[in-house]
């Protein structure tokens, strides 16, 4: 692997990320597979950089996940964009930085069908207003909320208090990248990076110590592709798919994957479970799983902040073999005691996958 | 535990695994075989293609992807007509070809 | 005689150009912006249907031009046309005013850096075309990694060619015939190596081309598999790993392979542009010069007293450049004579 190449290539597809001001455009599904997530987005952002970022409380789905289950059409996603953008407009802000790779690539697929067809942009605007009385300006910038934790990479890295190296041997961890298909595939001058060879989370593990694995299966999907798995036929191709990646990066022992997609995660996660339970095949070490979190997470424990607070142990996969790794310090004791210590109860603990 | 589901198995063919072995026996045989440019004539002329799906095109690919299973069943429905001999543009003996990978078929079932 | 000819470019059809312009008594000025003449017969080493090495065709066709001005490292700094002539002005600070005007820019081949899903400057044993004959010329490649000899070796046809979406929807020609020709010469090198050509279409229209297919298939068991790659990536051994489909299968295939060979295409030379623009000669919808017409006038440029030969016009092999390099050199002579004609008459 040439890293120079790559290099050359990220200087091809680097997109503009202002510093400051923006509306955020939460998940719909994310904040229940890995609920800490975009609060802790919010306070690496807010608190920690002092950045201004608007979390309305408006806001609804993008519509993304129902377009691409093909329960509802274009145009009413487009209406309920429109509807988010207003509410952007009515704020007072210009950027929209996105917490979801569907919603992202909903944003910026709408954003250019409007570019090309101006008609259609007329129509919805028509839609809404009928709709609600609302009016909107499209915004100036669409960033997804990893282009930001990327924009800021080196703030976060001044301010670490581990990296992403292992403490007993002093070696980078090895980070398996997974992104969201909805990131630049469709669009490969939107994503940092571009779509083939993306440093959007690449970037991030370089700049926090750690060692990116480029595996033959590093583009391929993570399995979920909605009807794939929404409809139980399908899930046999879901989990072939997330079988297929997992086979392909075992050789290369990693130490974590990180993702910028909600279904990434909670797939390259779960399905380990299922795997192990199918074919009693684990792919961490003595029987672990290996761990896939979100770049909030892994931005989450760089910073320093507390495990059961990032809700790491909402994973599948055991999160402890990575903290014993970054010498992340941990109370096992704590670790199924949610807000206020009310107890969340510890889960079954699978058969063939090792947990705690 | 059983989820109501499997991993589904994969279609593609991973050229480093394929088995060459029934391949290279024909070739020995009929090295011609590799002549074969895939223009379908052979099948488009079967009588038997229309009502079985025996096509010397696909054998032959088939033979080159270690498909033996798939063709087995197709020449099973080969009637020796031999027009597809006829036709064939790059002069391949394939009533000899598909005689020579039957007798291979028989062969190894003799030794079951 | 004194009327004077520029030739744009000392490849294979300034080349010829200038020996058959020579022949009939005209001294002409090659103008090279290289620092030698041969263009691409320079950086390959044989040439298809007869394995012919290329350096001997290139000394062969220098050798005949010794008498003609030749401008190496020489860049056209201006060109406009002043009365019935063409005013030159070169980097060398040397101004020519010429009567005809052959242009031979030739071709580029296709930034392979492009199809970024085929990895090329970033997996270690990707390589193109040219990089392969560089490396059969002798020139040292590290991505050609044959310290144990090389086990699987593959051949990607129509890299930038028939690729709209890389802006080229043209056939490049020679790829096929040249991927054919560079699988023959590995598996000569390599006798046990696997080899596999991934093509969409099989396009051997010249001479003895389709003998060469058949050689590949039957005297050195090429793989021929009708895809065009998908997508390729690296392993932890550092090989590459390519995804197709087979699409007389009508199933996904992947191989493993110590050395992948892109073929980049045929794209018009960068540096034609420029002067096309200086000259307002237009393009044809495939990015080539447009001749006066593509059927019985394609070494004339709409343009009087400028002429095209080679692939300043379109993808070409060497005997067609040379041929038409021919007949340029005829066209130019028969246009110096009328125009002599012309004013001997008014006089």
């Amino acid at each position: 692997m040439i890293y120079q190449g790559k290099e050359k290539i990220w200087s091809d597809y680097q997109k503009e990320i202002p510093d400051d001001h923006w509306f955020y455009a939460r998940s719909c599904i994310r904040q229940n597979f890995f609920p800490a997530s975009e609060k802790y987005f919010l306070t690496i952002c807010r608190d920690l950089l002092g950045k201004d970022i608007c979390d309305n409380e408006h806001h609804t789905t993008c519509g993304g996940i129902s377009y691409h289950s093909d329960t509802i059409p274009q145009a009413t996603a487009m209406a309920i964009v429109a509807r988010q953008f207003s509410l952007m407009t009515e704020a007072g802000y210009k950027n929209l930085v996105v917490s979801c790779i569907t919603s992202f690539g909903n944003y910026t697929e709408i954003l250019e069908t409007w570019r090309e067809f101006p008609e259609v942009e007329a129509r919805v605007r028509e839609d809404l207003w009928k709709a609600c009385r609302r009016e909107f300006e499209k915004p100036e910038y669409v960033a997804h909320a990893s282009d930001l934790m990327y924009h800021f990479r080196d703030e976060i890295a001044a301010r670490a208090k581990y990296k992403l190296v292992n403490r007993q041997t002093g070696e980078p961890l090895k980070v398996v990248e997974h992104i969201g298909c909805h990131y630049a595939k469709m669009f490969p001058h939107k994503g940092v990076g571009g779509a083939e060879y993306p440093c959007v989370l690449s970037g991030m593990v370089d700049s926090w110590g750690g060692k990116v694995i480029d595996y033959p299966e590093r583009r391929h999907c993570c399995g979920f592709g909605f009807r794939q798995y929404l409809v139980k036929a399908n899930r046999g191709y879901s989990i072939a798919n997330t079988y297929k990646k997992f086979e392909s990066m075992a050789p290369y022992h990693p130490d974590m994957i990180i993702t910028n997609c909600p279904g990434c995660p909670y797939f390259l996660d779960r399905w380990q479970y299922v795997i192990a339970e199918m074919e009693g095949k684990t792919y961490g070490e003595n029987g672990f799983g290996i761990p896939a979190l979100t770049y909030e997470e892994m931005a989450g424990l760089v910073l320093g902040y507390d495990p059961w607070d990032l809700g790491l142990q909402l994973h599948q996969v055991a999160i402890e073999p990575l903290l014993d790794k970054m010498g992340v310090p941990y109370d096992p004791s704590k670790k199924y005691l949610g807000l206020n210590e009310k107890d969340l109860m510890k889960p079954e603990l699978p058969k063939n996958l090792r947990c705690f | 535990m059983d989820f109501g589901f499997g991993i589904a198995p994969s279609s593609s063919i991973n050229l480093d695994k394929v088995d060459l072995s029934l391949y290279r026996k024909v070739k020995e045989v009929e090295p011609d075989i590799e002549r074969c440019m895939a223009c379908g004539s052979c099948s488009a002329t079967c009588p038997a293609a229309k009502f079985s799906g025996m096509s010397v095109r696909k054998v032959i690919l088939g033979l080159q992807r270690g498909q033996q299973k798939e063709v087995r069943k197709m020449l099973s429905n080969c009637m020796l007509c031999g027009k597809c001999n006829m036709v064939c543009p790059r002069g391949i003996n394939t009533r000899h070809l598909i005689l020579s990978v039957c007798r291979y078929f028989d062969m190894k079932e003799e030794q079951k | 005689m004194k009327e004077n000819i520029v030739i744009i470019g000392g490849g294979a059809a300034g080349l010829e150009a200038a020996y058959q312009l020579l022949t009939l008594g005209y001294t002409p000025i090659i103008i090279e912006k290289s620092g030698h003449l041969g263009g691409h017969l320079y950086d390959w080493n044989r040439l298809f249907p007869d394995m012919t090495p290329a350096k001997q065709v290139a000394k062969a066709m220098m050798e005949r031009v010794k008498d003609a001005n030749i401008f190496l490292n020489t860049e056209i700094i201006s060109i406009d046309k002043k009365d019935d002539a063409y005013a030159i002005v070169l980097n060398n600070g040397i101004s020519i005013s010429c009567t005809a005007v052959l242009v031979t820019t030739g071709f580029q081949l296709f930034d392979a850096h492009k199809k970024e899903e085929y990895g090329y400057g970033i997996y270690d044993h990707v390589i193109t075309n040219k990089d392969l004959e560089g490396w059969f010329n002798g020139n040292k490649d590290r991505r050609v990694d044959d310290k144990d000899g090389l086990k699987a070796v593959g051949f990607v046809h129509c890299v930038g060619s028939r690729d709209i979406k890389a802006g080229n929807s043209q056939c490049s020609k020679v790829c096929c015939i040249t991927a054919i020709k560079q699988a023959i010469e590995m598996k000569e090198k390599y006798p046990d190596a696997e080899v596999y050509c991934f093509y969409m279409d099989l396009r051997m229209f010249g001479k003895k081309y389709e003998d060469f297919y058949i050689n590949g298939q039957k005297d050195h068991g090429i793989h021929f598999i009708r895809g065009r790659v998908s997508e390729v990536s690296e392993n932890i051994d550092g090989k590459v790993i390519v995804k197709a489909e087979d699409t007389l299968n009508g199933k996904p295939i992947k191989v493993t392979l110590d050395l992948l060979v892109l073929m980049a295409g045929i794209v018009c030379n960068s540096d034609t542009a420029k002067l096309a623009s200086a000259l307002k000669l237009p393009t044809d919808t495939d990015g080539f010069l447009k001749s006066k017409d593509n059927v019985l006038n394609i070494i004339e440029s709409p343009k009087e007293g400028i002429f095209y030969a080679g692939a300043c016009t379109g993808p070409k092999t060497v005997p067609e450049t040379v041929a038409e390099a021919r007949a340029a050199a005829l066209a130019i002579h028969n246009h110096i004579n009328s125009h002599k004609s012309w004013t001997s008459d008014s006089e």
